[in-house]
């Protein structure tokens, strides 16, 4: 139950995007078309998931003073949870080069900077600092990462329609991609703090 | 997304020809990383809220670009494809410890306000996104100038949002540096007083400029201003 809670918390409440604002480069640079987002989209939802336990596992069993070699190696945890991101968005683009190539090239170079989304690894710091334990790791990966593409294919339908506005030229595109999402995080900062559990009971 | 691979300079040309100074002011407007390349918003959002972080980080930015775009650029063909993330998230790693470290040493305060903001220039979209487009493809010169470049390009957008973002939202400019300019609000600290000037009592400061949403907001606008002057970066589609 508590992991369904974070996962409805992470993806709606407490959205990566539209609340914290993390992985807005690859958000605003990706968000023309609702297919390459939904491709992306993704991406970041098996990223995030699968990082996230892994990083729980090194945290946990590697780097904690309580865990196999007694000592405290947090100072290590920057690095390796890089690595360990950039490890497997690198298996993530082997894959994708393999099966969709056409959706490879759409994505560019916004590819490999999955690696350097701050949605991925500030992810990996939250579960950290809120004290996760391994199944609502899972729960928080997924829910964040299917709330990034929720938001990410939400503002790829609203661009996709906004074309058709008569917006001022120099605004079109990246400008109003910008604004757009301002908007939405407006809206979204009135769901702030709603805490599912108490909403059970 | 401008593409910017420039084919390779086979013959010897001055340190800093035509092609060279384009490399370097390129970056400033028609392929600036914020407006243009959508490269490096997260932390556009987080440390624009004041003038002093937002300089700060330009400079590391600056340092941590130029340098990574080199060794990088160095060592393009020694990288195998399948590890060159990790290669290169190594390679910056290091070179925003090196920052880390030497603030550290040399400014202590500053240090102390900032030491979040200096780790997260490893996950910096501008540092990779350049090393990926340019420096895994050029030589090391022509790399060290667009890394350069970049960070000035960035900087120049980050300082204008944040001068915009302290003054309406907290009503002052450059607070924790020595110039700290008190400019409006509410105590007799500031040069108008709003509680008694005649004509500024009406005036509150906007608590939405605190907001990373403001930031996206003035970045929007600045989009719009640019591209009215740069008809070239309008988006036809």
């Amino acid at each position: 139950m508590d992991a369904i809670n974070i996962f409805i918390k992470s993806a709606f409440i407490e959205n990566m995007v539209l609340a914290y604002f993390l992985g807005m480069c690859s958000f605003l640079a990706v968000s023309k078309s609702v297919k390459t987002a939904f491709g992306l989209g993704l991406a970041v939802i098996f990223v995030l998931g699968i990082t996230m336990p892994i990083n729980w596992v090194i945290n946990t069993y590697l780097l904690s003073e309580s865990g196999l070699l007694h000592t405290d190696l947090t100072f290590l945890r920057f690095i390796l949870f890089i690595a360990v991101i950039a490890s497997m968005v690198q298996l993530v683009e082997m894959v994708i080069e393999k099966f969709s190539p056409a959706l490879y090239t759409s994505l560019g170079i916004f590819l490999p900077l999955i690696t350097v989304n701050c949605a991925i690894l500030g992810g990996s710091l939250f579960m950290i600092s809120r004290e996760y334990n391994f199944t609502e790791s899972v729960a928080f990966g997924l829910g964040g990462g299917f709330g990034w593409f929720l938001a990410i294919v939400m503002l790829a339908a609203i661009r996709e329609k906004i074309r058709y506005s008569d917006v001022p030229a120099p605004l079109r595109g990246l400008g109003m991609a910008f604004i757009l999402t301002g908007l939405m995080g407006i809206a979204f900062m009135s769901l702030m703090g709603i805490d599912p559990a108490a909403l059970a009971k | 997304m401008a593409d910017t691979a420039v084919k390779e300079v086979k013959e010897k040309k001055p340190l800093l020809g035509k092609k060279e100074r384009k490399l370097l002011l390129d970056p400033l407007n028609d392929n600036n990383p914020i407006t243009v390349q959508v490269l490096g918003i997260c932390s556009a959002l987080a440390v624009t809220s004041m003038v002093l972080p937002s300089v700060v980080i330009s400079v590391a930015v600056v340092f941590v670009t130029a340098f990574s775009s080199l060794f990088v650029s160095l060592l393009r063909r020694k990288i195998p494809k399948q590890v060159r993330m990790i290669a290169q998230l190594v390679i910056i790693a290091f070179l925003v410890t090196v920052v880390e470290l030497l603030l550290k040493a040399y400014n202590y305060p500053v240090y102390k306000q900032l030491s979040v903001y200096i780790g997260l220039i490893i996950t910096n979209c501008i540092v990779m996104g350049r090393l990926e487009a340019f420096a895994m493809a050029n030589k090391p010169w022509p790399a060290f100038l667009d890394g350069i470049g970049n960070g000035l390009g960035y900087g120049a957008i980050l300082i204008g949002v944040s001068v915009i973002r302290e003054l309406f939202g907290k009503g002052s400019l450059f607070a924790g540096t020595p110039i700290a300019l008190n400019i409006i609000g509410p105590t007799s600290d500031y040069w108008i007083n709003t509680t008694t000037n005649p004509w500024f009592s009406w005036y509150v400061n906007n608590n939405l400029m605190v907001l990373p949403v403001a930031a996206m907001f003035i970045i929007g606008v600045f989009i719009w201003v640019q591209r009215t002057f740069n008809q070239k970066l309008v988006d036809v589609s």
